[in-house]
């Protein structure tokens, strides 16, 4: 993956296919602690503390298509390699916690890339599920809530185009307002 | 925020006309794009996008834009199904966002197949 909000989409699949409901992502993208820390926390139906133990071996999947799932080892392999760590936490029931710690000025570390795009196409793919997306500097913080743009739309899905293109149009505008005050 | 918020307010209004509309449309058609590990490290995610904003730019009330799973021919991704009523399902593959343009003009408005892009059209499978 070339960005990790690349790995962020495809976490959020592992989410969404426990059935959650509620699913919080959070970057912290610190400069003064070097550290790039994503983290993603669902309630959807968890792991047992079996599954939990292998679900980083490459060839380990609850799908019964075919036995691969690569989601979960391509991203610890990603912050290992900046000599970061990945933790994944769980409950049965009450879902699921994984945050992977990367070192932010190593040269492996991917850029976090475009959020606007997986935030846009996670809304799209789960107009039903909320996302809240909050992502913090050492001196800035944007937040995003879908419960929000839900409460104002009433019956509308998030997944019509025209909200979908204004949820980028939102994100972007708040984006490019953080990058002009951290200049 | 408030200005944009009130877009939203509108927005929500205007979709509630067309959610009427699409209803009556008999004539609808689904497209899928492949959206598991191997579609999303193999460019799923601006697909994706260019598919519902073309859709949207053309005001095609008449498509829905879905998301699925791995489709199982993972070096051929991003993939894309095309489910039209009556019709046999269209698979293309290896798609960009410029091959998505075409695609919606000439297929989805003009009931074309971009034959040149389909599964069909890969030397490996035939």
């Amino acid at each position: 993956m070339k960005e990790l909000s690349l790995h962020i989409l495809d976490l959020v699949q592992n989410s969404l296919r426990a059935e959650a409901k509620c699913i919080q992502i959070s970057v912290k993208d610190s400069v003064s602690e070097d550290v790039l820390e994503i983290t993603i926390a669902d309630d959807g139906y968890g792991m047992d503390a079996a599954l939990l133990a292998r679900v980083t071996e490459p060839f380990v999947t609850t799908r019964t298509t075919r036995k691969m799932g690569m989601g979960i080892p391509l991203f610890q392999m990603a912050a290992e390699q900046t000599g970061g760590s990945l933790s994944i936490e769980s409950t049965p029931g009450q879902g699921t916690t994984i945050r992977g710690i990367f070192a932010r000025a190593h040269i492996d570390t991917p850029p976090l890339g475009d959020m606007v795009e997986t935030l846009v196409t996670l809304v799209q793919g789960a107009p039903d599920v909320d996302f809240l997306y909050r992502y913090e500097t050492d001196t800035q913080t944007l937040t995003f809530d879908t419960r929000e743009i839900r409460e104002i739309l009433e019956d509308v899905p998030l997944n019509a185009p025209d909200v979908l293109h204004w949820i980028r149009g939102h994100l972007q505008e708040q984006e490019a307002s953080i990058e002009n005050e951290m200049r | 925020m408030a200005k944009s918020i009130e877009e939203l307010r509108a927005i929500r209004e205007k979709m509630r006309d067309q959610i009427d509309l699409r209803h009556k449309d008999e004539n609808n058609i689904r497209v899928v794009v492949g959206m598991a590990t191997c579609g999303i490290a193999a460019g799923a995610r601006p697909v994706l996008n260019a598919f519902t904003e073309e859709t949207r730019k053309r005001n095609l009330t008449n498509v829905t834009v879905g998301q699925t799973g791995c489709i199982g021919l993972c070096q051929h991704e991003p993939i894309v199904e095309v489910f039209e009523p009556g019709k046999e399902k269209v698979t293309y593959v290896a798609m960009t966002p410029d091959k998505v343009a075409r695609v919606v003009l000439e297929h989805l408005v003009n009931r074309n197949v971009v034959a040149e892009y389909t599964v069909g059209s890969l030397d490996t499978l035939k």
